[in-house]
């Protein structure tokens, strides 16, 4: 590969200049501004979204309709799973994958720096239109996040509102996922080999590829559900040839990539945490890239698992049984490989490393609850109860939305320059995994007991869980105004950090000065650095 | 109520609902998967129950070895890293091969099980159900027998926003139909499920049964009531189908097999002179919603 | 790649600012919002032209500042590769549009019709429901939605226009690709000709697809409702014809930009971007005439 320096515009005088006001940020091109941008939108929308699911269990916290009207619950279902998952968990990663590939490949920017603020602005756009559709007669979307038809055909004035917002969110991930890709391919620092990448960059890159791969596949669901919404198309009608159930696989096929998509760079993100507060390398560095490959490999074959009660032949139920317990193999690997990661290290207990740890724990329980929806018998009983509300939610929660955290904990000192409260993080951190257990370890029994998803009132017996749950929720919600506290103390000054925010921080982003320069790495970094940074 | 007073009542209502949660019993018991009423459903269960133990040994394994870790490695208590220890094929083929095997345990049953549910062959009594927006119209094809099941009443006034009735006061709140589906116990009933509109779920837990009702396609599902088990069972609606998908109850009446044949006659003579009355005031039909409009052929 | 070899030319380019990225943003946003009044019937269909307006000045402005930046040679070989791979993921994208209505066909066709027809699993399905449904390929359906009046429609024949249309494709594939050579060797007549020749016999294709259409509405009761069928035929055809022209317009732009004398030897992106994408447009339409109009 060439060497390499960045300018920032055709001539070099400019360097280091960079524009001020509003226009630095709406014009963007800085991979940094950009992810900056990306994560103060996951933030807001977390808010939203998160207020969405306040409500959903406000209604829930007893028996009898307190608040809403059914169709109206149904709305805050169907927008809640929607943000979390388009507005909250995807673009928080995509922001982070902005400021780290770059620094920890040894790049300037991203590949395709306009192209990269294209794929952040037309998110804001795409919940602008998603929200706007609460306004509209009919109301917004209540169909769930799932979008089945023909209920979803049902919608009023919102219908054509939310297939577009999900056309704009595909093209952004798109957009997005190709400049990770050509970032990665193609601007890694002469000496940085496949085999020396960050395992963060690592699980971005294929990440990416699942990326490209199904969110093409969404659009082409929905644009289906459009046609035969409006032109008279019956893609989803029986009378016409079609099924109902063929959007299920389409849209499975791309929803279950995509939950790994949430799960991916989580896991990048562990492998960065775990050693460094181990202070020693990630145990099985090899080991993990495969599993993360397989991972994705296998997610592209076991989507029908979500489907198992609309009465599948027999043998496409084994079969998609088979590849979903399969799973647990290379995720068990990940796992096996943290632990001996910390097995013999000199473990330190910092907000990053105790989110970490808490992801460890509570993911792998949400994989085991994942497990047992795999068994198809067993599946019959646990299908849209909210035993699958509890698995997600320890899985995206306590999984994706904890990575998250964990991240921002660990990089937060790199991007300010700043040393957080860390009394203050502890404090947050035992909130919110305290709460959350609460909140969402009681959604096991309700769902065993019986417990339906996606209503609005239920049966009697189900008050006790219910409640608990509900205050968990209470308590969860305002845990995470501590997070956003936090933040901005931090942002906006602290102790001074040096370039290696955490003793036993590996790879090349700690080489860079904190806060790190406007254009991470004018000049790649050489053979030494590289090497001193790749952790193993 | 306006806003702020329910918003106070739920503050309020928070603690005072936790002391007064083990008086009245209404839920801390229900921790489980019923084991339920047919040879199925406890097959199921036991799944369950195996799957969730294979679960917790592994859970405590993983998880003790980390809280080892955690507690003996620490850096305050002086430890040092060994930064040699980053890779090991034999531990690592171990633990690839072990989950292996333990996840091939674990399918081998849960196949045979699926198997069998999924054999609805020689069934003694075919009722078509079929669900719609929002309820259930059940056929006894061979017996001319046909009517609609729909929340009950009493459930039905009190679920209005605000109705001001309290839940608890109303005998199996949700859980209770007009008319619930009458079956023989000790007989292998054959359900053919679809919908009329928009998918739902017929699911009963005590049965283990549960199958979407497409529009269009029938799904198969059978169920054997034990001998000894007659009684009421009660389930829901378990796919997402629209405004009232949280109220179309569903609920199995199993009576011994001579009550059931009485039944099904009177029934069924019933309803034939019923029948001109019955087509003017044949309830909820099922009411093919807006969609259809926009749905070429749909209905 | 074919210069990847070729001395460097310096630095790798950051631009520094663009306000290309919002506005294109706002353009989608008008767009879809237009799209949105029209479907709602809340006004006609010029509620789309402000969008489409916006969207076509911001292409056009877009890549008239990356053409003008690359005549400047700011450009590296590197930022080259960058955009290479870029087009190379998007068209990928691409393919799984694609995939996604190749899914819904190859579901109705193995699965869903015969399925109502009484095949497979769901005997019930046709016992219960659909009485005297055979469940056989073409079908719009037990229910004989759309079509003629009494329900019935034929299909194309393969073996006319669309067989043209095939040879028409392949042929416009070679035409680029003898372009292509022409433009590595430098002579820039053979190539401008072939080139327009390219782009010709994909307009002649979009041509007589629409008088397909025309005939397919009139005569053959082959319409968008008619069934499954008229779903996945006009779905993929339609999306297909539409990248054709898509794809023949940036033909066009590249010959206008080979008039003007741009590209090098061995440095043109953009014309092998637009062949790519050409060759993917093609390659889309084999699968179209198989799976489509004859198998
Ligand atoms: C981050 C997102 C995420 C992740 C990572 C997972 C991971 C898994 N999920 Fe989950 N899932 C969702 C998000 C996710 N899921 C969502 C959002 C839904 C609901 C969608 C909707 O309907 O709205 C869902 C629903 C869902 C269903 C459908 C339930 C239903 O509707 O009936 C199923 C069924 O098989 C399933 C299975 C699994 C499995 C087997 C895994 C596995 O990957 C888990 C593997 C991990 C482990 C097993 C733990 C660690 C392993 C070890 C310690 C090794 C040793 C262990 C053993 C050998 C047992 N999931
Ligand atoms: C990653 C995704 C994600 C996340 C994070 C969450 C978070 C939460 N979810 Fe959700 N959920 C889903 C994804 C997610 N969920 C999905 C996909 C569904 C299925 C939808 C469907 O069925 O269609 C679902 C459904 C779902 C249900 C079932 C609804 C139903 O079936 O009817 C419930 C019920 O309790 C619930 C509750 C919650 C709660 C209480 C939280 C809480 O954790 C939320 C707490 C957060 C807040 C209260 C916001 C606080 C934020 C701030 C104070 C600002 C901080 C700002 C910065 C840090 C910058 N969720
Ligand atoms: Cu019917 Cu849900
Ligand atoms: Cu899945």
């Amino acid at each position: 590969m060439p060497q390499q320096h960045a300018t920032t515009a055709a001539t070099h005088d400019e360097h280091d200049h960079k524009p001020h006001g509003w226009r630095r940020w709406v014009f963007a091109t800085n991979h940094k501004d950009i992810g900056t941008m990306y994560l103060i939108l996951s933030g807001t929308m977390f808010f939203v979204g998160g207020m969405f699911a306040e409500g959903i269990r406000a209604e829930l916290f007893k028996p009898g309709l307190q608040f809403f009207d059914p169709q109206f619950f149904n709305t805050l279902t169907t927008l809640h799973g929607l943000i979390m998952i388009f507005g909250v968990i995807m673009p928080a990663f995509v922001g982070l994958a902005n400021w780290m590939i770059p620094m920890q490949v040894g790049a300037p920017d991203m590949a395709l720096p306009r192209l990269n603020n294209f794929s952040f602005w037309i998110l804001p756009f795409a919940f602008t239109l998603l929200l706007s559709s609460l306004f509209v007669p009919g109301g917004a979307p209540a169909g769930g996040w799932t979008m089945y038809p023909p209920l979803i055909l049902q919608t009023g004035a919102s219908f054509p509102m939310l297939i577009f917002s999900v056309h704009l969110m595909g093209m952004s991930s798109i957009l997005g996922a190709i400049n990770v890709i050509v970032t990665i391919m193609n601007l890694r620092a002469p000496s940085m080999t496949l085999l020396r990448m960050p395992l963060f960059v690592w699980s971005w890159l294929i990440t990416a590829y699942l990326l490209i791969a199904v969110m093409p596949v969404l659009a082409g669901a929905v644009t289906m559900l459009l046609t035969d919404h409006f032109f008279g198309t019956t893609f989803f009608t029986a009378a016409g040839g079609g099924d109902p159930v063929m959007f299920q696989h389409i849209f499975w096929f791309f929803g279950h990539p995509e939950v790994y998509i949430m799960i991916l760079p989580a896991f990048g993100i562990i492998s960065e945490i775990i050693p460094t507060f181990s202070r020693k390398p990630l145990f099985g560095y090899e080991a993990m890239v495969y599993a993360i490959a397989s991972i994705a490999f296998l997610s592209f074959i076991v989507w029908a698992h979500h489907m198992f009660t609309v009465g599948m032949p027999l043998a496409a139920q084994l079969f998609f049984m088979l590849t979903t317990m399969l799973i647990a193999v290379p995720t068990g690997v990940k796992v096996f490989n943290w632990v001996a990661t910390m097995w013999k290290g000199s473990l330190s207990f910092e907000p990053p490393m105790l989110f970490a740890l808490a992801f460890v724990f509570l993911f792998t329980i949400g994989g085991f609850s994942g497990l047992m929806l795999a068994m198809v018998p067993a599946d019959y009983q646990y299908q849209d109860t909210y035993f699958v509300v509890a698995h997600f939610h320890y899985v995206l929660v306590t999984g994706a939305l904890f990575s998250i955290m964990a991240a921002i904990y660990y990089w937060l000192p790199k991007w300010t320059g700043h040393m957080y409260d860390l009394k203050l993080g502890t404090w947050h951190f035992w909130l919110s995994a305290i709460f959350v257990n609460v909140l969402f370890f009681p959604q096991h029994f309700l769902g065993l007991a019986g417990m339906p998803r996606r209503i609005p009132d239920y049966a009697v017996q189900f008050t006790d869980w219910n409640m608990v749950s509900s205050i968990g929720a209470f308590g969860f919600g305002l845990a995470q105004f501590l997070f956003l506290y936090l933040i901005i103390q931090c942002v906006r000054g602290g102790a001074r950090t040096g370039n290696r925010a955490w003793e036993g921080a590996h790879g090349l982003e700690w080489e860079l000065s904190s806060p790190p320069p406007f254009h991470s790495w004018t000049d790649p970094p050489g053979e030494a650095l590289v090497a001193r940074g790749a952790a193993h | 109520m306006t806003i702020r007073e329910r918003l106070a009542s739920l503050a309020s209502g928070a603690p005072a609902a936790l002391l007064a949660l083990p008086a009245r019993a209404s839920g801390w018991g229900e921790l489980n998967m019923p084991r339920g009423v047919t040879d199925i459903s406890r097959k199921i269960y036991d799944l369950h129950m195996t799957i969730f133990w294979v679960c917790v040994v592994i859970g405590v394994v993983v998880f003790g070895v980390m809280i080892w870790s955690m507690v003996s490695f620490r850096k305050s208590r002086g430890a040092v890293a060994d930064v040699t220890l980053v890779h090991n094929t034999k531990v690592e083929i171990v633990w690839t091969v072990i989950p292996v095997i333990i996840l091939i345990a674990m399918a081998v049953p849960a196949a045979r099980v699926l198997v069998e549910i999924e054999d609805t062959t020689r069934s003694a009594l075919t009722i078509k159900v079929t669900g719609f927006q929002w309820g259930w119209q059940y056929d006894y094809l061979d017996d001319g027998v046909m009517y609609y099941s729909h929340l009950d009443r009493a459930s039905n006034a009190a679920r209005e926003l605000l109705s001001g009735i309290d839940p608890t006061t109303v005998p199996h709140y949700l859980l209770n139909v007009d008319h619930p589906l009458v079956v023989p116990v000790d007989t292998k009933v054959r359900l053919l499920i679809t919908g009329a509109d928009v998918i739902h779920s017929w699911w009963l837990p005590d049965f283990g049964v549960k199958k979407d009702a497409i529009p269009g396609f029938i799904n198969e599902a059978w169920f054997k009531v034990d001998a000894d088990k007659p009684g009421l069972y009660r389930g829901q609606c378990a796919e997402l189908c629209g405004r009232d998908h949280g109220f179309m109850p569903i609920v199995v009446d199993a009576r011994p097999k001579a009550e059931f044949d009485a039944w099904l006659k009177s029934t069924a003579a019933e309803q034939k002179q019923a029948a001109p009355a019955q087509a003017t005031a044949a309830p909820a039909a099922p009411a093919p919603a807006s969609a259809a409009a926009t749905m070429p052929g749909a209905g | 790649m074919t210069d990847a070899h070729a001395p460097d030319t310096g630095h790798y380019y950051v631009p520094h600012h663009s306000p290309y990225p919002i506005l294109g943003s706002v353009a989608l946003f008008t767009v879809m919002w237009g799209a949105v009044v029209y479907l709602n019937d809340w006004s006609g269909l010029w509620s789309l032209i402000p969008g489409a307006v916006l969207l076509a000045l911001l292409f056009f402005l877009w890549f008239a500042t990356v053409i003008g930046e690359n005549q400047q040679g700011i450009y590296n070989l590197q930022v080259d590769r960058s955009f290479r791979m870029g087009m190379m993921w998007f068209i990928f994208s691409e393919v799984m549009f694609f995939a996604a209505f190749f899914g819904a066909l190859f579901y109705a066709r193995v699965l869903s019709v015969p399925w109502l027809g009484g095949h497979g699993v769901k005997i019930f399905t046709n016992y219960v429901l659909w009485p005297h449904f055979e469940g056989l390929w073409p079908s719009n359906g037990p229910g004989h939605v759309g079509g003629r009046a009494d329900g019935t429609f034929n299909v194309m024949a393969p073996f006319g226009i669309p067989a043209l249309n095939t040879l028409i494709l392949l042929t416009s594939g070679l035409t680029v690709t003898i372009a292509h050579h022409a433009l590595r060797g430098g002579r820039r007549a053979m190539l401008a000709l072939f080139l327009a020749l390219t782009f010709l016999l994909g307009f002649t294709f979009v041509g007589l697809q629409i008088h397909e259409y025309g005939e397919a509405y009139r005569t053959l009761g082959l319409r968008l409702s008619t069934g499954v069928y008229g779903s996945t035929f006009f779905m993929l055809t339609g999306f297909h014809g539409l990248h054709v022209t898509i794809g023949a317009i940036m033909l066009t732009v590249i010959w206008l930009r080979v008039i003007k004398g741009h590209f090098s030897p061995n440095r043109h992106f953009a014309f092998e971007a637009v062949s790519w994408y050409w060759h993917f447009v093609d390659v889309v339409w084999l699968f179209l005439f198989v799976f489509v109009y004859w198998l």
